[in-house]
């Protein structure tokens, strides 16, 4: 049985390859029918989907395994000057299950498109962008070594900056999509790093031979002063991930990136792209793991930016800016669960939340057209009664995002706050918990004003068409059960793990007080926003200043801005003033030479005989000068010596 | 005493030369030509040539000094006193003659071997000493500059009288 | 009285040489910075005196052999030789001044920059 599954493993690349074809077709072929467009783009994302189910079935029934021996298959692509890559598919557990998530929500979003995107003129534009990217994500998880994973890398990177700047006649959306293509290259100018130097010191860049070497070869050389290259290394590959996943300082695009249709900031900005660099730091997790201060760094890096964007995230009015921090939060949590050592942990919030993030964006993109393009939630209001099928899936997210169980993101949610403290890190497993709260508090208040309260009677509101509805429904199923497979005997951390494999039961007292927190940020948001215990706009007026900061996001925004123009404006100052002076004085240097030779050697060919004559002349002086005076005087040639005497 | 005339003739040698390259008047450069000339043939009379100096004077101070001043008033043409400027690049010719001048200065002072002083001669070059040369070792050469003047004196009258332009 | 009592036993080769030195290195500068075609050919005679003393001088200081009771004067006749080449060199090089300034009607060396590459 093996075998054959190993021939389905074989075709993997499928996979990535289908909705490439489809981007093909309808960028050259089909781009006038827009029928025909999202035909193909959908018909080959569920093709994918369907052999992504088959594959992670496939590696369900090999158990443990495949978890030992991934079936990597793989081809030569570069082999010069002892530059070798392969391009080439890992299917073990980690890649089967990000497979299936990336297509589920992948096509979801497609055919939620159908009815979100009706009567926009770039449809067909659209739906290449999102072949484009659904084949360059499903490439990335595929990827066997880091130079393959880098190329998807850049790839999603590029659909991200298409997508976002879709609108591009918006000046706010080609601003965004900048901003996001430029900070993530930051972060990617670090990876880039971390990967020649890696490269220079093991030779290789494939993830199984670096491993193997890591692990066999571990040496302590210092690279600057007493910090081991191991550490260096880590924290320049943590460069890519800081800013493709959003963590701080280089966020600031994420809350930006909200300016492109809301599907696409279902997929990309919540479910897939952004996680890409959380499945970075968890397939380079043997780098990782090799440097505790790495470790302890990316804990910290995550823990704070869950809090800094959930604190962020109470005051927002925007719906998608909500979701946008919530995301950044959520990540948080991502990467903090990988820095305290909970791998599992991480990968199985990765999978939950990638359920019913997307879900509550796309159930926000449902409220949005009934409000017809309003985002504010204080706009809207009231919607649950004219809109269940919405209000209901809504409601299923927001309860698992709030970790209240038996939805998805309690068992997730708590496996991460359970490891923290069971690992020894009660500081991070405390700003975890307290960001849980606010998690509860903000999503509960975003669903309370939207869905809750009284109508607005301008918003004629309507349930969305089935295209989009049916998309809600099977993601809100997921966001039910997909918890669930944390409890069986091989459960996910079975098959997702790092290191040795221990069954762990489920902490119910930590688990308890988890879900304590989240019904008290139910309570508190209930409590504000429906019953007006306590009134928002006194909280507002006593807290004004606070409120402002939090509104503003910290003012991180103005501070690069101001960095930007006065530091980075001052190096490029400096730097055109060497540019203008000595590079350019330089080549002019260079030229007025030329010109003045020129000007000398002009006076061979002037006519003037007696010009010629003193050239003569003074080529006979120069000439005996070097005889007589010279360093190897040829006594034959040397004037003096030859008339008979040299003092 | 001789010491004397040496030091006489070889100054007004070499001041007549100086006045020659530098003056403005070509005039007065074909004039201090002839006196060079003339100082020159004392020299000779110093170095015991006599034949030779009387041979100088003859041809040179009274032969082409005299054709150089007949060719200059031909061919004057405005301001006398402008009509024999230094040209553009004077000052590098300056350098490039004084550079010789310490070059060949270098050599004869580097050279032991003629640091002397004459031996006496008994009678001076006389043209029969050098007639026993000419006619002699040199008999063809003497025929040789015989065909070179007759040459030179036909292509002179031919260059100079021009071409007839035909139509 | 010969004018031969008058020829100078103190003064050396050396000086001798010096003063056609000087004599040459005049002649140059004529050559190098004058304008009129006369005046360079006038330097070129002060050239060729310079070299004639030079001959003169090797002859008498260096040459001391005598045939009967004549001596040998190679050196005076080489500067005999370099007198006449120099007279039917200035005669012709007149004639061709001649020539060019009835052409055209400049003297003017600068004028005649014909020799280009």
């Amino acid at each position: 049985m093996f075998k054959e599954m190993h021939d389905l493993f074989q075709w993997a690349w499928l996979i990535p390859a289908l909705p490439f074809l489809s981007f093909l077709l309808i960028a050259f072929v089909t781009k006038r029918s827009k029928g025909l467009s999202s035909t193909i783009s959908i018909i080959s994302i569920l093709t994918s989907l369907g052999l992504a189910i088959a594959i992670a079935y496939s590696v369900i029934q090999a158990g443990a395994e495949i978890v030992e021996n991934p079936s990597i298959t793989s081809v030569n692509w570069l082999n010069i000057l002892g530059l070798k890559i392969d391009f080439g598919t890992i299917i073990d557990p980690l890649s089967a299950m990000m497979l299936f998530v990336v297509a589920l929500v992948a096509s979801m979003v497609q055919i939620y498109s159908l009815g979100y995107m009706k009567g926009d003129k770039g449809w067909s534009r659209y739906y290449a962008y999102q072949s484009l990217f659904a084949s360059s994500m499903l490439g990335m998880v595929l990827a066997t070594n880091l130079l393959q994973l880098f190329i998807f890398w850049e790839l999603v990177g590029l659909c991200s900056y298409l997508l976002i700047g879709f609108w591009f006649f918006k000046v706010s959306a080609r601003e965004a999509a900048k901003k996001a293509f430029m900070t993530t290259r930051v972060g990617d100018f670090g990876l880039l790093l971390g990967m020649i130097f890696l490269y220079t010191k093991f030779g290789t860049l494939d993830f199984a031979a670096l491993s193997t070497a890591l692990s066999t070869n571990f040496q302590n050389i210092a690279v600057v002063g007493t910090v081991s290259y191991v550490t260096v290394l880590s924290f320049l590959i943590f460069m890519g991930p800081l800013g493709k996943s959003g963590q701080f300082p280089l966020h600031v695009w994420l809350p930006d990136a909200m300016e492109g249709p809301t599907p696409v900031s279902a997929l990309i900005h919540a479910a897939t792209m952004v996680v890409a660099g959380v499945y970075l730091v968890a397939r380079m997790y043997f780098l990782f793991d090799a440097s505790p201060a790495a470790l302890q760094f990316i804990a910290g890096i995550g823990a704070f930016t869950a809090i800094f964007a959930a604190s962020i995230a109470i005051v927002q009015n925007d719906i998608k800016r909500i979701l946008a921090y919530s995301t950044l939060s959520q990540l948080g949590y991502m990467m903090l669960a990988l820095g305290v050592g909970s791998f599992s942990g991480s990968m199985f919030h990765l999978m939950t939340h990638a359920f019913f993030k997307a879900l509550m964006f796309l159930g926000a993109g449902s409220v949005i057209l009934a409000v017809h393009h309003k985002q504010d939630i204080w706009d809207m209001g009231g919607l649950w009664k004219k809109m269940p099928i919405t209000g209901w899936t809504f409601l299923i997210g927001v309860m698992a995002i709030s970790g209240m169980p038996p939805f998805a993101g309690f068992f997730s949610k708590d496996e991460i706050l359970a490891n923290a403290l069971q690992y020894g890190h009660p500081i991070v497993y405390a700003v975890g918990l307290f960001t849980a709260f606010l998690t509860a508090f903000y999503m509960c208040r975003l669903f309370f004003v939207v869905f809750m309260g009284p109508e607005k009677p301008e918003n004629h509101t309507h349930e969305s068409p089935w295209s989009m509805t049916i998309p809600l429904i099977i993601l809100a199923f997921f966001s039910v059960v997909g918890g669930w497979v944390a409890l069986p005997e091989h459960n996910f951390a079975f098959f997702v793990h790092y290191g040795e494999f221990e069954h762990e039961a489920i902490n119910w007292v930590l688990a308890g007080i988890s879900v304590l927190t989240g019904l008290l940020g139910i309570g508190l948001a209930y409590a504000i926003y429906v019953k007006k215990i306590i009134l928002a706009e006194n909280m507002v007026l006593r807290f004004s200043g606070v409120h402002k900061i939090l509104k503003n996001a910290y003012y991180i925004d103005e501070l690069y801005l101001w960095l930007i123009e006065h530091v980075m404006g001052g190096v490029s100052r400096a730097l055109y003033w060497f540019d203008i002076y000595i590079v350019d004085g330089i080549i002019n240097g260079i030229a007025l030479i030329t010109r003045g030779s020129g000007k000398t050697l002009r006076l061979t060919g002037t006519g003037q005989v007696q010009t010629y004559a003193m050239v003569f002349f003074f080529a006979i002086v120069v000439i005996f000068m070097i005889f007589a005076f010279g360093e190897n005087q040829l006594t034959a040639l040397n004037p003096l010596a030859t008339l008979g005497g040299v003092r | 005493m001789g010491t004397i005339f040496f030091f006489i003739f070889a100054i007004l040698a070499i001041a007549a030369a100086w006045g020659v390259v530098t003056s403005k008047n070509i005039m007065h450069s074909a004039l201090y030509l002839a006196l060079s000339f003339a100082g020159v043939a004392a020299l000779y009379i110093l170095m015991n040539a006599d034949y030779l100096a009387a041979v100088q004077l003859l041809v040179y101070t009274g032969g082409i000094a005299i054709m150089v001043i007949f060719a200059v008033m031909l061919t004057l043409r405005g301001d006398v006193r402008e009509s024999n400027p230094e040209n553009k690049a004077w000052g590098w010719g300056a350098v490039v003659s004084i550079l010789m001048f310490v070059m060949i200065a270098a050599v004869i002072y580097t050279n032991a071997d003629w640091r002397i002083l004459p031996t006496a001669w008994d009678n001076a070059g006389t043209a029969a000493d050098i007639s026993l040369l000419l006619l002699t070792k040199f008999m063809i050469p003497f025929e040789a500059a015989a065909v070179l003047l007759t040459v030179a004196l036909v292509g002179a009258v031919i260059l100079a009288k021009g071409v007839k332009v035909s139509k | 009285m010969s004018l031969s009592n008058l020829s100078n036993l103190s003064v050396g080769l050396s000086t001798y040489l010096l003063v056609a030195a000087m004599l040459f290195c005049l002649g140059l500068y004529g050559v190098f910075a004058k304008r009129n075609m006369i005046a360079i050919l006038m330097s070129i005679e002060l050239m060729l005196n310079a070299v004639n003393i030079n001959f003169v001088a090797f002859n008498r200081f260096l040459w001391n052999e005598k045939v009967d009771v004549h001596y040998v004067l190679t050196g005076h006749v080489s500067a005999l030789f370099v007198i006449i080449v120099a007279a039917s060199e200035v005669a012709v090089g007149l004639a061709l001044v001649i020539a060019v300034y009835r052409n055209r009607h400049t003297t003017n060396v600068d004028e005649l920059n014909w020799l280009k590459w």
